[in-house]
């Protein structure tokens, strides 16, 4: 088998202030603030461009890799 | 993406802040960045106005994103704590409910109008241009120059932060946001 590794966005929801601001630059639409009170991730959507990571005024986000 | 009406919010938040140079009793309209957040928060439990609304946030995003005023570092991590934020949250009430009482004295006759608007709750400005007169009670231009006093030092801290570290580095230690997201995690049972 020819196990690919792929970058997934992961949210540290401690720390996360459901801002909104990942979501909005997210081009799969990939993130939704769950309840007002923290980001999830819908990994299977995810391409992992890291655009929310950069974004995240708090620095929550980071890509993870993820054996596709 | 496609640009909704919601989009352009921001536009009404630098206006706000402009027309507090010419007249102070605009600041009240200031309360609706209180009350809508708060009024989605309790009824819907989500934080909708931070998400889409807030054109504060719009601003931070477009100065420092688009126009390039930040630093785009990460915010050192005591900010992001809870116990920062939660902190913040009360020390701004602190200074708000200071706010108010010092707004029933002149509605009280006890102490007279101060046409001045302070800064980071310690500098006096002088602002005596913006304000002709009422013909309502002096306490009413008192709580505008209170009010504006707020939103004021919230946008001079949240352009610093912008600078140092992301655009929207505000929301991490909003007041606005904190108290929306406890509201939302103590109605959504996750406290």
């Amino acid at each position: 088998m020819n196990e690919k590794k792929r970058q997934k966005a992961a949210v540290d929801q401690n720390f996360c202030v459901a801002c909104g601001c990942c979501v909005k630059v997210c081009p799969v639409s990939a993130i939704e603030i769950q309840k007002g009170i923290a980001a999830l991730v819908d990994t299977a959507k995810c391409v992992g461009c890291g655009r929310c990571a950069k974004e995240c005024p708090a620095s929550v986000i980071e890509l993870r890799e993820v054996s596709a | 993406m496609k640009k909704r009406w919601y989009d352009y919010l921001w536009v009404l938040s630098l206006t706000y802040l402009i027309l507090g140079f010419f007249n102070i009793l605009f600041a009240w309209l200031g309360l609706l960045c209180f009350f809508i957040p708060l009024i989605i928060s309790v009824s819907q439990g989500t934080k909708g106005y931070c998400n889409r609304y807030c054109g504060r946030g719009q601003l931070f995003g477009l100065l420092g994103g688009r126009f390039g005023l930040s630093r785009k570092k990460d915010i050192p991590r005591f900010m992001k704590s809870k116990a920062f934020r939660y902190g913040f949250l009360i020390f701004f009430f602190l200074m708000f409910f200071q706010m108010l009482w010092n707004t029933y004295l002149v509605f009280e006759g006890a102490a007279s109008l101060k046409q001045v608007v302070t800064l980071l709750w310690s500098f006096r400005l002088p602002w005596h241009w913006a304000y002709h007169g009422t013909l309502l009670h002096p306490g009413v231009a008192q709580f505008a120059f209170g009010f504006y006093s707020v939103m004021l030092t919230s946008t001079v801290l949240g352009l610093i932060t912008m600078v140092l570290f992301k655009p929207r580095s505000w929301c991490v230690y909003c007041p606005m946001g904190t108290m929306t997201q406890l509201i939302c995690k103590v109605k959504n049972h996750k406290m």
